[in-house]
């Protein structure tokens, strides 16, 4: 089979990191095809279960992204993902994953080249860290 | 039966270019659910949103996704066309294929496209759980509010209260007028700045739908569009401006003097003081921060008496302030007094703050003889400190020499990259008003290049040179003193390819237009983010310029970006128009994309309660049990109860659970992982 390629879920605020996104695509700065965004309002509509659900379904890389602290749409939702990020962090890194394997930043709706470079850099670090061991197809390797 | 439609859009070459559409087409045929898959050169286009509507009415599809650019300008279209079609607008998802697909991933051809039929999959999946809702409708209140009256905030609060609508007009300073206010006169016509803002201040300050609320400032803003709940901090001034005439005679007597904000830190104010001659409202402020209390006249402390005369003891402004309106025994609190407002729109003019020269180390900001170009601005006005003569400030003779340089603090990786816009012109406006008050001094001009790009402006740069305005084109590297308090430039002349050095009496630094201060906590309150350069953002630079992410707020002038007076006033009488929209309409609609509570599902555990950002639920009782419950009117949709409810009785609409997981599942198809669920 050809050569493996991360698979990277990422989750992005409707207010700030889709935003960032989005302004990557229209400045043309280039991150890996492999990273596929699900919109949400707000970092705390991410329910645990969505990361979990995530890796469990096969996903390498978990992201989600964030207004930052302060400049929440909503006032205080990302302070609340924040929190639950953490303690599931924990949960996941019990288990045997790779904490580098999910990831929390703050990146916001101006910060298009930022977000391009942190998706560079997460892709590498799961490039680093292998595939999911939860994957079961032949292109893990 | 989900029968879902899949629209791929070319969007000319900008998708088609990337990604190939005909093998995204196939994957999208065999998706489970999909009836339709068409593909179009511009699918919000007419006849491409008829290509939707058509299979709608053919009964073909009862679900729609469009794989295109952003929902966040386009989806609003798409949901309009599928309501058009016949169905419920929020029966449609949409594919960011451009935006986050070949726009990003442009040379990777293989990837953008592997990467469209992933999200096209995510998109029918999705598609496939979506509900109908009903848009819900609020009432606005017929009233804006417009924070900062500067030239672009007094045009918007004009333009809205001449429509006929209550505005609340807010600014920091005793005075409006803003930055413009400080100006001599202005390109490209030589308009004198007073003239010409003046009678608009008396119109803002005496027009019957204007409330003026200056020395105040945004202290928050609760709501969302039609109603906004904003509190306004009135900062103390110490004098009761209900009675207070602004005659100046308490100015006169006042032995206490502070640098002077308005004439750029040259010359004083006293420590109470009118703003400027012209304010308005002209009323006097006492600076709390300077005031000397003379006569031990603390504010809020009654008056010792005189030993001899039995007289109350007065400090002079008191003494002299025959109506009373400076009455220091008035017990005032410190801390100004909170207004609560309710309004339906907000503008946004909060303007700009020219940078200091103290940064600029290179340029001698230590000599009194290098000024910033707005400190000259207030030496060459009639009403600044040398009443319009222009003089060096360090021993007040003329100048023989005066050079300006160009781009301080702008285009430059150290300070700010963008350009200030407005420097180039002004520099030359400034040049031309010294030559023509005194012609025989010489003025010399570095710049990078010259920007004159504007209606009239390379006429003016024309006129300028032929004046006998130097101007060398290079970057000056240094200002150094010399006896005499002369300064001399060191810079490279491009066109002469060699160093040049200038001896001048006077250095003007074209300093770079800053956003001015407090800006990002003020956005913060608001819940607009700032740009990389600090400015508030606009929902679209082209489409929406006014605009903001916040719906029902809207930006003008200078808070956007550096901008002349001419385009501050364009902008401000567009978003003024734009804010008057809501305030017309009389009612918005307000997308259901909310949370709701499933009371059949609920513990009633109240986790959710104090979750909530915006209190919108409550416990209540359903039959004898305890039960969360959601107000509607306060719920914005952030889905953090949802997230946090642990039997999962809450639905966000739009953004299900369920939604999300099959998007999650579609995303990591075909890689075998150990689903849980």
């Amino acid at each position: 089979m050809s050569e493996w390629k991360p698979n990277i879920v990422v989750f992005a605020c409707d207010w700030c990191t889709y935003q960032g996104a989005d302004l990557a695509g229209s400045l043309r700065y280039e991150y890996p095809a492999n990273v596929n965004i699900i919109r949400v309002p707000c970092t705390g509509r991410v329910e645990p279960e969505f990361i979990v659900s995530a890796l469990s379904n096969g996903a390498d890389g978990v992201f989600v992204g964030g207004c930052h602290p302060g400049d929440c749409h909503y006032k205080e939702g990302n302070y609340k993902a924040m929190r639950r990020f953490t303690l599931l962090k924990m949960v996941l890194t019990g288990m045997g994953f790779e904490a580098e394997r999910v990831r929390m930043e703050w990146i916001s709706g101006s910060e298009g080249k930022r977000f391009a470079e942190i998706m560079a850099e997460f892709n590498r670090t799961i490039e680093k860290i292998g595939p999911n061991p939860f994957r079961r197809d032949s292109n893990a390797g | 039966m989900p029968k879902i439609g899949v629209y791929l859009c070319h969007c000319g070459e900008n998708i088609a270019g990337a990604v190939n559409i005909e093998e995204v087409k196939k994957h999208a045929a065999n998706l489970p659910g999909v009836a339709v898959v068409r593909d179009y050169l511009f699918i919000c286009s007419d006849p491409g949103q008829d290509l939707i509507k058509q299979d709608i009415q053919a009964g073909l599809v009862n679900r729609v996704v469009v794989a295109a650019c952003t929902p966040r300008t386009h989806e609003p279209i798409f949901r309009k066309t599928v309501q058009d079609g016949g169905l419920n607008k929020y029966i449609c998802e949409m594919a960011n294929i451009r935006d986050q697909g070949s726009w990003a991933h442009w040379r990777d051809k293989e990837g953008a496209t592997e990467k469209a039929k992933k999200l096209v999959m995510s998109a029918v999946a999705k598609a496939a759980l979506l509900e109908p809702l009903e848009d819900r409708f609020v009432n606005v209140t017929k009233a804006s509010l417009v924070v900062g009256a500067g030239v672009a905030g007094m045009f918007a609060a004009m333009d809205l209260a001449n429509m006929g609508y209550k505005v609340y007009l807010v600014d920091r300073n005793p005075s409006v007028g803003g930055n413009m206010a400080k100006l001599d006169k202005t390109f490209p016509t030589n308009d004198c700045s007073a003239c010409i803002l003046t009678p608009v201040m008396v119109q803002v300050g005496t027009h019957p739908n204007i409330e003026l609320l200056t020395y105040s400032e945004v202290e928050s803003v609760d709501g969302s569009i039609g109603n906004f709940k904003v509190k306004i901090r009135k900062k103390q001034t110490y004098v009761d401006w209900n009675t207070c005439t602004g005659c100046g005679e308490c100015i006169e007597v006042c032995p206490k003097k502070v640098p002077n904000e308005f004439n750029e830190g040259m010359g004083t104010r006293k420590a109470i003081y009118i703003e400027f001659p012209q304010a308005v409202p002209k009323k006097a402020v006492v600076d709390g921060a300077h005031c000397i209390n003379c006569g031990k006249r603390t504010i809020g402390t009654k008056p010792r008496l005189h030993s001899k005369t039995g007289e109350p003891v007065l400090a002079p402004c008191e003494k002299v302030c025959k109506i009373g309106a400076c009455d220091r025994s008035v017990a005032y609190d410190p801390d100004g007094e909170l207004v609560e407002l309710e309004v339906g729109t907000i503008v946004v003019a909060t303007g700009f703050k020219a940078m200091d020269k103290t940064p600029f180390k290179e340029y001698s900001p230590q000599s009194p003889n290098v000024v910033t170009a707005l400190q000259l601005e207030r030496l060459l006005s009639a009403t600044g400190p040398t009443e319009g003569d222009l003089k060096r400030p360090s021993d007040e003779t003329k100048p023989e020499t005066v050079a300006f340089i160009s781009c301080v603090g702008s285009r430059d990786k150290n300070h700010h990259t963008y350009c200030s816009k407005v420097c180039c012109m002004y520099m030359l406006k400034q040049a031309r008003l010294i030559k023509e008050k005194n012609p025989g001094t010489n003025v010399f001009i570095f710049f990078i290049d010259v920007r004159a790009g504007g209606k009239d402006f390379e006429e003016y740069y024309s006129y300028c040179r032929d004046l006998g305005i130097r101007v060398i084109r290079g970057r000056v590297g240094a200002v150094d003193e010399l006896a005499g308090d002369r300064l001399r430039v060191r810079a490279y002349d491009v066109d002469m390819g060699s160093a040049v050095e200038l001896e001048s009496d006077l250095v003007v630094l074209a300093t770079a237009i800053e956003p001015a201060p407090g800006l990002e906590e003020l956005g913060r309150r608001l819940g607009i983010s700032c740009g990389a350069e600090g400015f508030l953002k606009e929902v679209h630079t082209k489409l929406y310029p006014v605009e903001t992410a916040v719906r029902g707020i809207y930006i003008a002038g200078c808070v956007q970006g550096p901008k002349d007076i001419p385009d501050s006033i364009s902008q401000a009488r567009a978003a003024s128009s734009a804010a008057a929209v809501p305030l017309t309409l009389g009612k918005v609609v307000v997308e259901p994309l909310i949370s709701e509570i499933n009371q059949e599902n609920c513990s009633g555990c109240g986790i959710c309660v104090p979750l909530c950002p915006y209190s919108a639920v409550a416990m209540t009782t359903v039959g004898d049990k305890p039960r969360a419950k959601i107000d509607e009117a306060l719920c914005a949709g952030c889905g953090v109860c949802t997230a946090a409810c642990p039997s999962r009785a809450i639905k966000l609409h739009g953004f299900t659970a369920e939604q999300i997981e099959a998007q999650i599942i579609a995303l990591t198809a075909g890689i075998g992982g150990v689903s849980y669920v």
